[in-house]
């Protein structure tokens, strides 16, 4: 019987016909559609339909309608480059992902190679969400884009937050031990010393990545220390057991985080635990961004979400728009015209304000917000995963108190 | 500093105490039946889902009650149409089904409930803390995690020792063959103790999801560490596997909040010594370590001891 | 007269077998050779070193699954550390101007895979069955800590990276295109597989199939099973570390994911499913595996699922694997019921596919519900399309399933009448299995 459902299935996958090339311009989203990352991978590309159809509602680019072809990479660093290749052979110019560094720098040195190695055939790769300040120093090259904030140039907005913010004198690091978490770390220290050289650092801790199950030690550690501010880059179970832990030991100090905002399952912890506007992290946009057109669209997506919390990022509406507004400015959708396109192209970013994609590392700056979960007020009329309780602006960084230097040094082409 | 060693020594027991409740059942069925169950951590995190949805229709004791009892009806429908049939193809079959099976179940329980962590918690009754610690606040869930760990061992331990049945089970972990000779419905045994062990890490589950994170990749992490505790702790001894349990337990735990490495200890290495790997092994923290300690245990002892430390039976 | 008689039997019996094996393995290079020819997109060729480098890959394990009967669920270390070794080689040999062209790296991942194996197999493989299954288990989990520890030569998360063109030219090849990477996989493929091929027909491959079968026996024949399997593993590691070079030149880079869980799991179903029992059953195995997980995952969100359950299904009913049930039909093909048997297949398909079928369509409405409860109903599975919402499709599903299976019971009972049918000739004609 074995053999024959492993025949019938043979016999369903020959059936199926392939998706043939139309009349639109296509973009592979290659990201984690299945295995344990695949609620965000799938979230991310709902979001990028979307925004397709929205732009395709309104006539499409250049007359042609936008296609999100997504691939799924399986958050393999090899899958991805098979996927890239698959997207590639069926004409497909531009690639987008996010979820997961490695990955990233896989694709940008397969974009690369495979650009050097096919002249003529050259892809574009749009990083939505990957992080690694690596890709825009030292990997960097001409045929990546990154509209995520860095993790430098998001180190670069708190620290200018907590600048302006006298009241904090004593900083607690703690993040995960691997190569992402090492650069929080280093940046945190090298901006803290520049810009507040009377803050003292009164712990830096580096814990085992998605290992710990237990927080309540390091939170321990950090009472002990007498620290009023702790900062971390913790992400998924490593940022939320955390804050958990310090809520129901009830530890006050007030967390800066990169992703203690906009991320599935914080809000409910957060509230469970009753940490009422004491975790801040740091976003391109949050819902309650006082901006009519943020708002609108928010209202909108949720209507078709719903309280399931499927999420965009405001750094995908900014992708496609610019691709978007690049298309339109170069009148083509060659790669090599869409990419001079982009360089130094001004938008106005999904939350209001200016954004630039800067020509020098292909690093996307905008307006970031420190942004920070609890009680609404009256005005904010947006709350997360049901719980009543929602983010909220505690400060606005201009676009020009991101800025980070970088070594990127690209060759271009003529 | 002794705030921490007594929360990691709290933390380090329970987490041994849970893993004993997964790794008994383990060992048990491995001693009789020869199976080395790859699918039991699976099993442990059906318990944990099935507890969430319980709790979150009924209430938690209703899962506490429940779940165990379903997931180990299914732990019991397995081995009577599965792999009992299997067993007779040999030991790589029988690996490789449960080995199909554990990552079948995980792909049914992303299916049904999510890739992400869900949000399941202890019972409201017991949201308060219990006492403190210096200043930490140690949970009342913990302590009657605790209670419950306990209180399951010591029956355990009257069942087998005691009963009938338990005799029956006690002479199969050493005898298997002379118990079936002398008459007893070895099958049906054989299903009722693969069922309850079974039931015991559908147990673990249901009370260590609210603490631990609920999610679908439970099971993958745990089933070689369980390995390496039935192995180290030896085959046919509960009392192996108990102090196995707690030894790893207490290990991993302690190995995570005190950390320190070489380069902590004697400062960073001088920039004329070689670098390449070696600073590596002078920046490595035990943290990073730890993980692996299970494992150099597990080959050691199957290198050295086979037995294992409390075994009374070569695998 | 006696010696014109006697001569030509004796010739034609030994020709024969040998004239197969020219003609198979020649026809094979042919192939080999055409394929770019026929498929000449980029990515088939990308997919052919996938499949190329999975064959080599799954032989090198049935070295130790299928000849010696070692279930290892750390095999992927060999495979790992080859694919590192290539790719620090890759890097190091224009970095010291070392005349070692590409062509020569695969052995370089060769010889890591032995050398490593010759150093972890001595204590794996004192002990057969589930003692070795728990040690390969062991060293797996170590090997994968250990590069997460050792970032210098693991790369950590990133892993390590490489251009594979900046070798010394082989013979103006800087295997820059898709095409001459092609030809230098399916190049080392084929010795590879060969070479193993051989290893079956040596002494020592006949050994460790008694040392599969029964070890004591083996004992009393003077051979110390210990050395057989020592000897096996060693072979085993290194075809898996040409595997991973062959990899590693195909992707320019190596992670520490090439050495763990996912890529062991990977070998072990792709072996099995293949067949362990013939030669060609992981390569069979090895083409289905890569060729499904590439393709069905654009059908399919929960491919993974349809796997596993594939895998288990093998495991119960079918485990010799697609390579073993094939072989298993020479019986009827011997004794002229090949089309009896065949035609009950046919009628058994029909009822089976509509269980089948209505499975897929229960699963995938099921997935639909719990993970995009907030899409668009109209869904497609594998190229047809339905309406996820409506109940029909829920007691379509239902009733294909009830049907298929009262149907399918009835059916194969047919089938297994034309087995029996068949053996029972098959033993009276005294016509072996």
């Amino acid at each position: 019987m074995g053999k024959i459902v492993l025949a019938v299935l043979l016999i369903l996958m020959s059936l199926s016909g392939f998706a043939l090339a139309q009349e639109s311009v296509r973009i592979a989203y290659i990201d984690t559609l299945s295995g344990g990352g695949a609620s965000v991978g799938v979230a991310r590309l709902k979001a990028f339909q979307f925004l397709a159809e929205d732009v395709n509602a309104k006539g499409g680019i250049l007359g042609k309608k936008l296609e999100i072809v997504p691939f799924d990479n399986k958050t393999n660093a090899q899958e991805s480059v098979i996927q890239a290749q698959k997207a590639i052979d069926s004409g497909i110019r531009f690639i987008t992902q996010g979820n997961g560094s490695s990955v990233a720098v896989a694709l940008t040195e397969f974009v690369l190679k495979h650009n050097e190695r096919n002249p003529g055939q050259e892809v574009l790769y749009f990083n939505y969400s990957s992080i690694d300040p690596i890709l825009t120093n030292a990997k960097c090259n001409f045929w990546h884009f990154a509209w995520d904030a860095n993790s430098d140039v998001k180190m670069e907005a708190i620290t200018n937050y907590i600048k302006a913010t006298p009241a904090i004198k004593k900083v607690y690091l703690i993040n995960q031990d691997y190569s992402y978490g090492k650069s929080v770390r280093a940046a945190a220290r090298e901006m803290l010393a520049a810009k507040r050289p009377d803050i003292t650092i009164v712990g830096d801790e580096l814990h085992p990545m998605l290992k710990v199950t237990d927080f309540s030690p390091y939170v321990a550690k950090i009472r002990a220390s007498g620290a009023d501010a702790v900062i971390s880059g913790n992400w998924g179970q490593d940022l939320a057991l955390l804050l958990k832990a310090a809520g129901s030991s009830g530890l006050d100090v007030n967390w800066y985080t990169y992703y203690g905002v906009a991320t599935a399952g914080i809000p409910i912890s957060l509230k469970q635990v009753n940490l009422d506007h004491k975790v801040f992290g740091v976003t391109e946009g949050i819902a309650n961004v006082d901006y009519a057109p943020s708002r609108e669209f928010e209202k909108r997506w949720r209507a078709k979400y719903g309280e399931d919390f499927v999420l965009f990022a405001p750094r995908q509406v900014n992708e496609i728009k610019m691709f978007a507004a690049a298309a339109e400015k170069a009148k083509s959708f060659e790669p090599i015209k869409i990419a001079f396109a982009l360089e130094n192209m001004e938008i106005d970013v999904f939350n209001g304000g200016k954004g630039v994609m800067r020509k020098d590392d292909h690093q996307f700056f905008q307006p970031l917000y420190v942004a920070s979960f609890g009680e609404l007020k009256a005005s904010e009329p947006f709350d997360e995963e049901g719980t009543g309780w929602g983010n909220t602006v505690a400060a606005k960084i201009e676009a020009n108190d991101t800025l980070t230097k970088t070594s990127c040094k690209m060759t271009r082409p003529q | 500093m002794l705030e921490l060693v007594i929360i990691s020594a709290l933390n380090g027991i329970l987490y041994g105490l849970l893993l004993f409740l997964m790794a008994s059942g383990l060992t048990v069925v491995f001693s009789m039946l020869g199976v080395l169950n790859f699918a039991h951590a699976g099993f442990y995190m059906l318990g944990a889902f099935f507890g969430f949805q319980i709790s979150k229709w009924f209430g938690f004791w209703w899962a506490l009650l429940l779940a165990p009892v379903v997931v180990g009806l299914i732990g019991a429908a397995v081995e009577r149409f599965a792999l009992r049939d299997i067993h007779r193809s040999g030991h790589v079959a029988e690996l490789l089904f449960t080995f199909g099976l554990a990552y079948v179940i995980e792909e049914v329980v992303q299916i049904i409930w999510g890739k992400d962590p869900v949000d399941y918690r202890g019972p409201s009754s017991l949201d308060f803390p219990a006492f403190s610690i210096f200043s930490t606040n140690y949970p009342s869930y913990k302590v009657f995690m605790f209670a419950i760990s306990v209180a399951i061992f010591v029956a355990l331990l009257i069942v087998i020792k005691r009963s009938r049945i338990g005799l029956v089970v006690q002479a199969s972990l050493t005898h298997p063959q002379m118990v079936a000779h002398l008459g007893h419905n070895v099958g049906l045994v054989f299903t009722l103790v693969f069922g309850v062990g079974i039931g015991l890490a559908a147990l673990a589950g249901v009370i260590a999801g609210p603490i631990l994170q609920t999610q679908s990749n439970m099971a993958a992490s745990l089933i070689a560490l369980l390995f390496a505790i039935v192995v180290v702790g030896g085959l046919g001894s509960l009392a192996g596997a108990f102090v196995a349990s707690l030894l790893i337990g207490l290990i991993q735990t302690f190995a995570v909040s005190l950390d320190g490495s070489l380069a902590s200890l004697f400062g960073p290495l001088s920039p004329n010594a070689p670098q390449f790997l070696i600073r590596n092994i002078w920046t490595v923290t035990i943290a990073q370590v730890a993980p692996i300690i299970p494992y150099a245990l597990l080959i050691l002892v199957l290198i050295l001891r086979p037995m294992g430390l409390f075994g009374t039976r070569e695998t | 007269m006696t010696e014109l008689l006697s001569s030509a039997p004796i010739s034609r019996a030994v020709h024969g077998p040998r004239l197969r094996f020219y003609a198979v393995w020649g026809g094979v290079a042919v192939l080999l050779v055409a394929f770019p020819s026929i498929f000449t997109s980029a990515s088939s060729l990308t997919t052919f070193s996938l499949v190329g480098t999975a064959i080599v890959f799954s032989l090198s394990y049935n070295i130790l699954l299928g000849q010696t009967g070692l279930l290892s669920f750390g095999h992927a270390v060999y495979y790992g550390i080859g694919a590192f070794f290539a790719v620090h080689s890759m890097n190091l040999i224009p970095q010291y101007g070392l005349p070692i062209s590409l062509p020569f790296v695969p052995l370089i991942g060769g010889v890591a895979g032995l050398l490593l194996a010759v150093v972890t197999g001595w204590i794996s493989t004192r002990r057969a069955g589930t003692v070795f299954s728990m040690i390969s288990l062991g060293i797996a989990e170590l090997a994968v800590a250990l590069a997460l520890i050792l970032t210098d030569f693991f790369g950590g998360e990133d892993g390590i990276s490489t251009n594979r063109t900046k070798l010394p030219a082989w013979f103006g090849w800087h295997f820059g295109p898709q095409l001459q990477v092609y030809y230098l996989v399916a190049f080392w493929v084929f010795v590879s597989a060969l070479a193993m091929y051989a290893l079956t027909r040596t002494p020592l491959g006949k050994i460790c199939n008694a040392v599969r079968d029964n070890p004591e026996r083996v004992q009393f024949v003077g051979y110390d099973p210990h050395v057989v399997r020592y000897l096996a593993f060693c072979f085993a590691g290194l075809f898996a570390g040409i595997a991973g070079a062959l990899a590693a030149i195909s992707f320019e880079s190596a992670n520490f994911t090439d050495l763990g869980w996912v890529k062991s799991g990977a070998v072990i179903f792709s072996t099995y499913i293949g067949g362990t029992g013939i030669f060609v059953g992981p390569i069979v195995g090895a083409i289905f595996f890569v060729y499904l997980s590439l393709s069905l995952s654009d059908y399919t969100s929960v491919w993974q699922l349809y796997f596993g359950l594939l895998f288990i299904l093998i495991v119960k009913y079918a485990p010799g694997g697609i390579g073993g049930t094939l072989l298993m039909h020479r019986l009827p093909l011997r004794v002229g019921r090949l089309g009896v048997v065949l035609k009950t297949y046919a009628i058994a398909a029909v009822p089976t596919l509509l269980l089948v079928a209505g499975f897929v369509l229960a699963v995938e409405t099921l997935v639909h519900h719990t993970v995009n409860a907030n899409e668009d109903p109209q869904i497609k599975a594998f190229g047809v399309s339905f309406d996820a919402s409506s109940p029909m499709t829920w007691i379509t599903a239902l009733m294909l399933m009830l049907f298929g299976y009262i149907l399918g019971r009835l059916t194969w009972r047919g089938v297994t009448r034309a087995w029996d049918e068949a053996r029972t000739i098959a033993s009276e004609r005294g016509v072996p299995s």
